[in-house]
C-alpha cells in the first residue's frame, strides 16, 4: 500500500467519515486519519443525537444552509446505511408570555430557512401532544420533521461503507505536524507519515490546532462542555417528541428526548472549558441538569440513570461553520466549528467538502472519474433482538453464532459481535463493540457481557486478554495474570 | 412445539433446587434452561467458603454448594437441562405458558409448559447508576465482574484497589485481591454501617488491615484512558458529601459493590405484578406470581443474604409448581402482608389462609437496630413477636405463622410486620 | 498487662470482645461476649487464630483454565500469604474432581489444599 494519497481527511467523526464516503464514489485515493482507536470518538459519540430541522440557525449562514439540506438527506442516508433513525418531531416550549415572541421569531426564521411543516401550538395542543410537559407552558413551536438518529452508528456505518469502497482508514494516527513539500502535504503522526495532495480538516475541537500546523490562525475553537445523562428504557415514554427550551446564547438549552434505541437522553449543560481532552462530568453539572429539565417536565425525577457523559462541542469564534479552503493553502480545506446543528448538517457538509476537495484537485489538473462499482449502502447488520422468530430460526440454522446470546440486557448474540469485529473499520475494543452492536449499552453496562466480549475480542484479534482495551491507548481492562 | 410440565429458567442454586423439588413431588417432565455453559450460576465464581451452614450444616465453597445440586440435576431422569440457552420471552396464554429461547444447537426454541419457574438471579448495579462525576476510564468494574476475571479467568484488573460499597461481594473481593498480591487501599461505604456480614468485615478487612470508611463515598473519578485516582469524601446524615473532607486516593482499579438488582425483564414481559421495594414479583407462599402457573424464586424475587435461604425458597416454588401442574389449587382466600415502621419489605406478599404447614414470612429492615422488638400483627392482634439484640439491613429475618393462625384471619386481612422501639 | 479488642464472628451478632493478657500473653479475662462460643473464639484468636483459605490453581488440558481450592480445615491466619504463594507454583492436569488433594500440607501448616470444583478434560 502506498503512503501517498490524493486526499487525506483528518478526523473520523461524522463529518470526516461521511466525507470519506462521499469521496469514495470517485477513483481518487483517500485516507481517513483518526487520532483514536475508533471512529466517532469525539463530539460524534457524545451529543444530543437530534436531527434539527433548521428553524434555529441564522438565515443565510452556512449553519442554516447545511442544516436544512442535511436534515432532508438524513432519512434516506440512514436507510441506505442501515442506521437507526426516527422521525419523532420536536417542540420548542415557551414557558412564559415573554418567550412567546421568541417562538414566533423562530417560526418566521424557520420558514425563511425553508423548514417544512412548522407551526405554533397552543398550550392545549401542547398538553395533548405531551401530557408530561409543564402546565405553565404557554405554547410551543412544533417541527414535525424533527428527528432522532444514532450519531456514532452513522459515523461507523459511513466509515465501513467508505472502507468497503476503497478508502484507507488509519486509526491511532494522531497528526502532530503537517508540512508542504513538492506540491504535497506530509502529515506526521508519531512513528508514521503519509502524504496527500489535498487535506480536509475535519478534526472537531482540534480543527484550529490542525489549521495552525500549516500556519493558518484564522479561527479559534472553544471546547464547550455538554453533560448528559442517559436513562434506562424503563423511562421510555416520558416524552415522545424532542422537547427543547427556548434557545440561549450558549446553545439550544437542555433538551429531553427519546433515543432511537428507546432510552431517554437529557442534556446538555453548556460550559466553556480550556482542555480539549477533558471529558469529565461534574457533580454541579449533573445536578443542574435535574433543575433545568424540571422546567420542561416539572414532576419528573431523573431516575434509572444508566450512565452520564460529557461531549465537547467545537464552538467557533466565527459563530458559523467554516467550510472553505484555507487562505494559506487552497489545497487545505477546513470543516471547522461544526457544533450544533453539525450532526443534522453532516450529510450536506460531506457532499460540499467533497466538491471543494475535488475542485481543489481539478485546479491542479486532476480529474476524478466516478466508480462504476460504488456501493451506496452497507450490508444490513444482523439484530437478533429485532428479528421475527421465523427469521431468527432460519438464521441460527445457517450460523449458530447468532444463537448464543452474549449481552442479556440488549439481547446481542455472539454472531453480531463477530460481525462488528470483522466488518471493514471493525471494532478493536470493548467500546467499539458496544457502539456497533450495543453489547454493554444496557442497564448492567457490561457487568455480565464485558468479560465475554473481552474474550471474543482477544480471540478474534489474536491478542492476549491483557491487551484488550476499553477504548484504545492505555485503557486495558486487565493488568496481568493472577498466576 | 415441545411441551413440558414445568420449565425452570435459570440453572443457579434457585433453579436447580426448584427443579429437583418439583421432581420430588412427582413431576416427570421438567426442562431447565441455563444461559451459561454450566450449571451453578454465580456460585461458580464465589470460591470462598461460608455457603451451606444452614442447609448442609457444613461450610462449603460456592462451587461445592452448587455441585451438590448439579450432580442430582444431571442424574435426574425427570429433568432435561439445556445450557448455553437464553430465554427471550415468556408469555402466559389461555392457561399455558409459551417460552421462547435460543441456543446454538437448537436455534430458536418455541416451548410450552403448564408451569414456569423464574430463577434468573440478579445483577450488580453499575457505575452509571451512581452518577459519579469525573472521567470514564478503564479500571472501574463491578465487584462481581472482577471476581469472574480473578477466579475464573485468572486475570487481575488492578494492583492498587479502592472498593466502593461494603456489600459482601466487595468485602470478599478485598481479601481475594489482597491474597493475589494487590494492595486494597480502602473500602468506602456511603451508609454509617456496612451492608455486609460482620464476619466478612473481620475476616476480609480487619485481618488484612484494610480500612473500612463508613459515611464516605467516591465523588470523582480521575484518569483519561485508565483510572489513576478517585476523590473520596465524607458524607453527612443526608448522604451528601461534606465540603472540605475530600481526599484523592491514587488507584488503578475501583470495584463497585453497591447493590444487586433482581433481573426481571422476563417477569415484566409476562405481565406479573411487581413489588417496587424488592424489584421482584409479588408472590404468594408458594412463590406463585400474579400470573397463574408462573413462579419466581431466589435472587430474581428478592436479593437474599445467604444461598441457603435461596434453596429453601426455591423448594417452595418447585413444590408449588408441582402442585399447580397436578391441579391442586389453593382455596379459602388470601391475606396480604406489608412491612411498616422500619421493615422495608415482606416476602411473600400474599398468603393463602388454608395451609397444612406453617408459613415463613421473610423480611428486611431499613437500618441498624440494637435491642429492638419485631412483631407481626393483624389489626390489633399480635400473631408473633420477638426481641432481637441486633437487626441490620444486610441480614434477612423471618417469622413463622402457623396454619391455625392463618385460618383464623379474615379473608383479605393485612398482616403487618414492624419494628417496635 | 495488655488489652486486646476484637469482634466475635462466631455468629452474625458480632459482639465486641475485650481480652486482658499478662506479659506472657496468658489470658487473664474475657469480657463482652454474650455466649460461650464468644469465649472460645477469643481464646483461639489470642493463641492461634485460624482462618479458612480459598484460592485458585491453574489446570492444563481442562475445559476451564483454573480450579478453585480451599484449605480442608481452617489453617493458621499468619500462613495465609504463604499458602497463596504456594498456589502459584502448581499446575494440575485435568480432569480434577471435587476433594482432590491439590497441595498436601500447604505452607507446612498440616492442612491440605483440596479442589472445590470439577474440571473436565478438554473434549
Amino acid at each position: 500500500m502506498s503512503d501517498c494519497y490524493d486526499i487525506a481527511i483528518v478526523g473520523g467523526g461524522v463529518v470526516g467519515t461521511l466525507t470519506a464516503r462521499a469521496l469514495s464514489r470517485t477513483n481518487l485515493s483517500v485516507v481517513l486519519l483518526e487520532r483514536c482507536n475508533d471512529v466517532a470518538m469525539g463530539t460524534t459519540k457524545a451529543n444530543s443525537a437530534i436531527v434539527h430541522t433548521g428553524f434555529d440557525a441564522k438565515p443565510g449562514s452556512m449553519k442554516a444552509k447545511m442544516n436544512v439540506a442535511g436534515s432532508k438527506m438524513m432519512r434516506t442516508l440512514c436507510e441506505t446505511l442501515h442506521v437507526p433513525f426516527k422521525n419523532n418531531g420536536s417542540l420548542v416550549v415557551g414557558f412564559s408570555e415573554d418567550e412567546r415572541p421568541e417562538l414566533e421569531a423562530l417560526l418566521v426564521r424557520g420558514q425563511n430557512n425553508g423548514v417544512e411543516g412548522l407551526r405554533l401550538l397552543s398550550a392545549e395542543e401542547l398538553q395533548q401532544m405531551e401530557p408530561m410537559v409543564s402546565k405553565t407552558a404557554v405554547g410551543a413551536l412544533y417541527a414535525p420533521t424533527g428527528s432522532i438518529v444514532s450519531p456514532f452508528e452513522l459515523a461507523i456505518a459511513a466509515a465501513e461503507n467508505a472502507v468497503r469502497n476503497g478508502v484507507t482508514l488509519l486509526r491511532n494516527f494522531e497528526v502532530e505536524a503537517i508540512t508542504w513539500q513538492e506540491d504535497m502535504f506530509a502529515l506526521c503522526a508519531p512513528n508514521r507519515q503519509i502524504t496527500a495532495r489535498t487535506v480536509v480538516n475535519a478534526a472537531g475541537v482540534h480543527a484550529d490546532d490542525i489549521a495552525r500546523m500549516i500556519g493558518d490562525d484564522s479561527f479559534h475553537i472553544q471546547p464547550r462542555r455538554g453533560e448528559y445523562v442517559l436513562l434506562d428504557s424503563s423511562q421510555n415514554g416520558v416524552v415522545s417528541n424532542t422537547i427543547f427550551q427556548c434557545p440561549s446564547k450558549m446553545g439550544k438549552g437542555v433538551l429531553i428526548a427519546p433515543t432511537v434505541h428507546g432510552n431517554v437522553l437529557i442534556g446538555p449543560s453548556a460550559e466553556d472549558i480550556e482542555d480539549k481532552y477533558d471529558l469529565s462530568t461534574t457533580s454541579a453539572g449533573l445536578r443542574n441538569i435535574q433543575t433545568i429539565v424540571n422546567r420542561s417536565v416539572p414532576a419528573y425525577v431523573i431516575r434509572d440513570i444508566i450512565t452520564s457523559f460529557t461531549g465537547l462541542r467545537a464552538h467557533c469564534d466565527k459563530d458559523d461553520f467554516i467550510l472553505r479552503a484555507s487562505e494559506v493553502n487552497p489545497q487545505f480545506i477546513h470543516a471547522a466549528g461544526i457544533e450544533s446543528p453539525g450532526l443534522s448538517a453532516a450529510p450536506a457538509i460531506a457532499e460540499y467538502l467533497a466538491e471543494l476537495a475535488i475542485g481543489a484537485l481539478a485546479a491542479r489538473g486532476i480529474q476524478p472519474t466516478e466508480k462504476a462499482d460504488w456501493l451506496a449502502g452497507r450490508t444490513e447488520p444482523v439484530r437478533i433482538k429485532e428479528m421475527s422468530p421465523e427469521a431468527l430460526r432460519t438464521l441460527v440454522r445457517k450460523n449458530p453464532a447468532y444463537g448464543r446470546v452474549v449481552c442479556r440486557c440488549e439481547t446481542v448474540s455472539e454472531g453480531e459481535i463477530l460481525d462488528a469485529i470483522h466488518a471493514p473499520a471493525g471494532a478493536l475494543d470493548l467500546d467499539g463493540v458496544k457502539r456497533r452492536v450495543r453489547a454493554g449499552m444496557g442497564r448492567c453496562q457490561g457487568g455480565f457481557c464485558g468479560t465475554k466480549v473481552l474474550a471474543i475480542l482477544a480471540e478474534e484479534l489474536k491478542i492476549p486478554y491483557e491487551a484488550v482495551t476499553k477504548c484504545g491507548g492505555a485503557s486495558q481492562i486487565l493488568i496481568g495474570k493472577t498466576k | 412445539m415441545s411441551n413440558y410440565d414445568i420449565i425452570v429458567i435459570g440453572g443457579g442454586p434457585a433453579g436447580m433446587a426448584a427443579a429437583l423439588e418439583a421432581e420430588k413431588h412427582g413431576v416427570k417432565n421438567i426442562l431447565l434452561l441455563e444461559r451459561a455453559e454450566t450449571l451453578g450460576g454465580i456460585l461458580e465464581q464465589c470460591i470462598h467458603t461460608g455457603f451451606g451452614l444452614h442447609f448442609f450444616g457444613e461450610e462449603l465453597s460456592g462451587p461445592e454448594y452448587a455441585d451438590r445440586f448439579a450432580v442430582q440435576t444431571e442424574a435426574s431422569c425427570a429433568i432435561t437441562v439445556k445450557t448455553d440457552t437464553m430465554v427471550l420471552d415468556v408469555q402466559a396464554q389461555d392457561g399455558t405458558h409459551i417460552v421462547t429461547a435460543v441456543n446454538k444447537e437448537d436455534g430458536l426454541l418455541a416451548l410450552t409448559a403448564a408451569a414456569v419457574v423464574l430463577a434468573m438471579g440478579c445483577r450488580e448495579r453499575p457505575r452509571g447508576a451512581l452518577n459519579i462525576a469525573g472521567t470514564r476510564p478503564a479500571g472501574i468494574l463491578s465487584a462481581g465482574t472482577a471476581q469472574k476475571y480473578v477466579n475464573l479467568d485468572g486475570y487481575m484488573p488492578g494492583k492498587e484497589v479502592v472498593i466502593l460499597g461494603s456489600g459482601d461481594i466487595g468485602l470478599i473481593m478485598a481479601r481475594r485481591m489482597t491474597l493475589e498480591g494487590a494492595k486494597v487501599k480502602m473500602v468506602c461505604e456511603l451508609m454509617p454501617y456496612s451492608s455486609g456480614l460482620t464476619r466478612n468485615i473481620v475476616q476480609c478487612l480487619d485481618d488484612f488491615d484494610i480500612p473500612l470508611k463508613l459515611s464516605c463515598t467516591v465523588i470523582e473519578i480521575h484518569g483519561a484512558e485508565h483510572l489513576e485516582a478517585v476523590t473520596i469524601a465524607k458524607v453527612d446524615e443526608n448522604r451528601r458529601p461534606i465540603a472540605g473532607t475530600e481526599e484523592t486516593i491514587p488507584c488503578d482499579s475501583l470495584l463497585l459493590s453497591v447493590g444487586l438488582i433482581p433481573e426481571n425483564e422476563l417477569t415484566r414481559a409476562c405481565g406479573a405484578a411487581m413489588d417496587r421495594v424488592t424489584s421482584g414479583a409479588v408472590v404468594n407462599e408458594s412463590r406463585e406470581t400474579s400470573i397463574p402457573g408462573v413462579f419466581a424464586c431466589g435472587n430474581v424475587l428478592h436479593v437474599h443474604d445467604l444461598v441457603d435461604y435461596v434453596t429453601l425458597e426455591s423448594q417452595l416454588a418447585g413444590a408449588g409448581a408441582a402442585d399447580y401442574v397436578q391441579g391442586k389449587r389453593a382455596t379459602g382466600g388470601e391475606v396480604t402482608t406489608q412491612g411498616i415502621n422500619g421493615v422495608r419489605y415482606v416476602v411473600p406478599q400474599r398468603v393463602g389462609r388454608a395451609q397444612s404447614e406453617a408459613v415463613k414470612l421473610y423480611f428486611r429492615v431499613g437500618q441498624v437496630y440494637k435491642n429492638a422488638c419485631v412483631r407481626v400483627r393483624c389489626g390489633d392482634t399480635i400473631l408473633a413477636q420477638k426481641k432481637r439484640p441486633r437487626l441490620a439491613p444486610g441480614e434477612m429475618e423471618d417469622f413463622l405463622i402457623k396454619p391455625d393462625q392463618l385460618a383464623s384471619l379474615p379473608h383479605d386481612a393485612v398482616l403487618t410486620v414492624e419494628v417496635v422501639a | 498487662m495488655a488489652v486486646k479488642e476484637m469482634i466475635c464472628v462466631a455468629c452474625p451478632l458480632g459482639c465486641g470482645l475485650r481480652v486482658e493478657l499478662d506479659d506472657m500473653n496468658n489470658i487473664l479475662s474475657i469480657t463482652g461476649n454474650t455466649c460461650k462460643r464468644g469465649e472460645a473464639y477469643a481464646r483461639t484468636e489470642i493463641t492461634n487464630p485460624m482462618r479458612s483459605f480459598t484460592s485458585t490453581v491453574r489446570v492444563n488440558g481442562g475445559n476451564a483454565p483454573f480450579v478453585s481450592v480451599k484449605s480442608k480445615t481452617a489453617m493458621p491466619k499468619d500462613l495465609l500469604f504463604a499458602a497463596a504463594e504456594a498456589t502459584r507454583g502448581v499446575i494440575l492436569q485435568a480432569p480434577v474432581a471435587i476433594g482432590d488433594c491439590v497441595i498436601a500440607d500447604v505452607a507446612g501448616c498440616g492442612v491440605d489444599l483440596v479442589a472445590t470444583n470439577r474440571v473436565g478434560s478438554k473434549n
